[in-house]
């Protein structure tokens, strides 16, 4: 299995640059954007980016906001809150709307590593049965 | 709080004056003004009464005299100088009169105009009394008719004359009958009213014509005067105040022939005079009574409507004083009640104010501790670099690292902590078991309660209701008052007792420790947050106000009891729901 292409969406430069050096370090395909609208604008270019680790918290357009609108345009990415503890309810109303999961800052590095895999894992699934769909959709095409 | 002491009496007061003044006001002017109409209305009933009575006195006393008068009158005229002469004659027609007129007439007499007694009946020996020096003869020769003063005589009694004066071939003689004084005495005497009313006869002298019954209380000249000047005056005048020989004299009224006057005797009592003219203003028939005596009932009605009036007045004075101070002390104990309210509320909201600020200032202090932490992690992640892994210091430089990420993890608690105090963690509400999130907390302090030497003691109601609380909140609150009670306890150990029980609707969790308790300063201070008196870096201060935050939430209370060397008892009261329901929410 190949390793995620992630996008790191937080308003907070250094924690994004950290971040990023330490996910690059494990050999990571990182990208990172510092509010919700350029987040979406690097989804829009870059079509490989299977997670998105997103703040909840950000001036402008919030990770609530910027959730919906990722899940509008590109439902099989899959995302994960991150959020301060002050916004728990938050991130859990995100997963009602199809946030994969959220997590606390400060947050654990294996945990996120961890918590990235399962939601690279589960994007992996939802193609698959995807392209799977679309090769039964073929074949029974063929089979008229 | 002086002033509001003032300000509280100045109500009393006030409010005291009111009440009195609203009650006073009417009754003072119903009272004064029925007083007065009653006062006036009734003294002029009983001056009407005195008066009619006078002149109805005055009526019998005229009749009596004109018809003594005329009696002797028609003796006089009916016979002659020479048979009244005869003496003989004289006793038959005395014992004639005396038979018919009762005892009234004592004795006839003709007397000659030298004022010998010609002839005599009667029970004294008068025949040839010589009468010429005698004030009545004087004044018989000069009048037809005359009728005397009272006075002694010859025979030393009182008495008064009746006398005709007649002429005879040119001489003039005088029919004369005395009038039993003792007779004439009672028509006057029987007049009598109350204690002091008498009734009295005077001349214009002053003498008294007949005997009062009681002692009269003025002297001659006070009658006299009286007579000459007071009763014409009055009559001219009407109503006047006449200054006469120390006396204060008042007419009420002069009425016809009768004026009433009101005067003051020696000792300053006030008297009453009613009199009347008789025998052409000779002689006064004079009634008098004590102004007292007279109008008793009247003063006897004024003394227990005053009596009333005092009465209702000290028990307007009592129960105003009593009514208002009793408002007033309802109206400062609302006050403060009020206050003690005021205090209440500002003291929630400086928890509540303080809990946001720190759950503001929490999430600005999670994100550069989050960096930080993440930085360490890259130098860390550095560290594995082949070219750094032979450094002399790279034990020092993982410690100092690790020691890094300790910390940040200590500032995410803390700062989890202040967050938890201001927000939900999970605050969905589920039926529990109060007894077995007890069970499960003291199952996780047990461990730590070891090592301290503390002894948990459980003392559980097996059928206290379910109550709808959230649990991890619940969980929190029991662990922080269980940690609380061990640290209290020190390594000296103790005992830790739990306790639920019902409190009619409250189901109460009391957590009692045997340690060192807290001081009764402290004891308000608690549950404020950052409130601490554990060593730095031990202890946050937000325990506390995060359990009072949680059961304040829950519509609970908490409370707490201490006593310094003995122990610390917190009681956790919920509200028990009032229904049973059963069945879990689910999550």
């Amino acid at each position: 299995m190949t390793s995620a292409v992630i996008l790191l969406v937080d308003d907070e430069v250094p924690f994004v640059e950290a971040m990023m050096r330490r996910l690059k370090k494990r050999n990571l395909n990182v990208q990172a954007a510092f509010s919700g609208h350029e987040g979406l604008d690097r989804l829009a270019k870059d079509n490989d980016i299977d997670v998105v680790v997103l703040d909840v918290k950000m001036p402008g357009m919030d990770g609530i906001e910027t959730l919906r609108e990722i899940k509008k345009k590109f439902p099989l990415v899959e995302v994960i809150m991150l959020t301060g503890h002050a916004t728990v309810e938050t991130a859990i109303e995100g997963m009602k709307l199809g946030a994969f999961d959220y997590l606390m800052k400060p947050c654990d590095m294996d945990e996120l590593l961890g918590k990235v895999a399962e939601a690279k894992a589960k994007k992996s699934r939802h193609e698959q049965k995807i392209v799977e769909a679309r090769v039964k959709e073929i074949a029974l095409r063929r089979g008229d | 709080m002086d002033s509001q002491t003032d300000f509280y009496k100045s109500l009393t007061r006030n409010m005291m004056l009111l009440i009195a003044l609203v009650s006073f006001t009417p009754l003072v002017l119903v009272s004064g003004i029925l007083g007065y109409e009653f006062h006036t209305s009734y003294q002029e009933k009983v001056i009407a009464h005195l008066q009619e009575l006078v002149q109805k006195q005055r009526q019998n006393i005229d009749v009596f005299l004109t018809e003594k008068l005329a009696n002797i009158r028609v003796l006089a005229e009916t016979f002659s100088y020479q048979q009244l002469q005869d003496e003989l004659f004289l006793k038959r027609k005395l014992a004639l009169f005396q038979e018919n007129y009762g005892g009234a007439f004592v004795d006839l007499g003709l007397v000659d105009q030298n004022g010998i007694q010609m002839s005599y009946a009667g029970p004294f020996q008068l025949m040839k009394a010589n009468y010429s020096q005698a004030q009545w003869f004087k004044e018989a020769m000069e009048n037809p008719y005359f009728i005397s003063d009272v006075f002694l005589g010859l025979r030393g009694l009182p008495h008064f004359i009746v006398a005709v004066q007649k002429e005879s071939h040119g001489m003039k003689y005088i029919l004369r009958s005395t009038i039993d004084f003792v007779a004439f005495n009672d028509l006057v005497e029987n007049i009598h009213i109350g204690k002091t009313g008498l009734a009295f006869i005077v001349n214009q002298k002053g003498e008294f014509q007949t005997k009062p019954r009681l002692e009269a209380p003025m002297n001659k000249e006070f009658f006299q005067s009286l007579m000459t000047n007071v009763h014409k005056q009055f009559l001219a005048v009407g109503e006047a105040i006449v200054e006469v020989s120390d006396h204060q004299w008042r007419s009420y009224q002069s009425e016809g022939e009768v004026t009433i006057v009101r005067a003051l005797d020696n000792a300053g009592v006030p008297f009453l005079y009613v009199m009347t003219p008789l025998k052409n203003g000779d002689w006064f028939l004079v009634y008098q009574q004590e102004e007292r005596d007279a109008f008793a009932d009247l003063y006897r009605a004024r003394k227990i409507a005053l009596t009333i009036i005092l009465l209702g007045g000290l028990a307007i004075i009592f129960t105003s004083y009593v009514l208002s101070r009793r408002m007033v002390r309802h109206f400062a104990q609302a006050e403060r009640e009020k206050e003690m309210m005021n205090e209440q509320v500002i003291e929630a909201g400086k928890l509540a104010s303080v809990g946001e600020l720190a759950a503001g200032i929490a999430h600005e202090i999670n994100n550069p501790v989050a960096i930080m932490v993440e930085e360490a992690g890259w130098i860390e992640d550095l560290l594995d670099e082949e070219d750094l892994r032979e450094s002399e210091n790279l034990q020092e430089f993982q410690r100092a690292l690790k020691q890094i990420k300790t910390q940040g993890v200590r500032c995410k608690e803390i700062t989890h902590k202040l967050l938890s105090f201001a927000r939900k963690t999970d605050p969905k509400l589920k039926m529990v078991s109060l007894n077995d999130l007890i069970n499960e907390v003291v199952g996780l302090s047990e461990q730590s309660a070891k090592y301290s030497n503390v002894k948990i003691v459980k003392h559980l109601t097996p059928d206290i209701p379910v109550i709808s609380v959230s649990p991890s909140e619940m969980q929190q609150v029991l662990l922080n008052l269980i940690n609380n009670a061990i640290d209290a306890m020190d390594s000296k150990g103790g005992t830790l007792e739990i306790t639920t029980r019902m409190e009619q609707d409250m189901v109460v969790i009391d957590v009692a420790d045997t340690g060192q308790g807290i001081p009764k300063a402290n004891l308000q201070k608690i549950f404020d947050p950052f409130y601490t008196t554990k060593p730095v870096g031990k202890g946050t201060g937000l325990g506390l106000s995060i359990c009072y935050g949680i059961i304040k939430k829950m519509g609970g209370e908490i409370t707490v009891n201490s006593a310094v060397g003995i122990g610390t008892t917190f009681h956790v009261m919920l509200p028990a729901p009032e229904e049973e329901t059963v069945g879990e929410e689910d999550l």
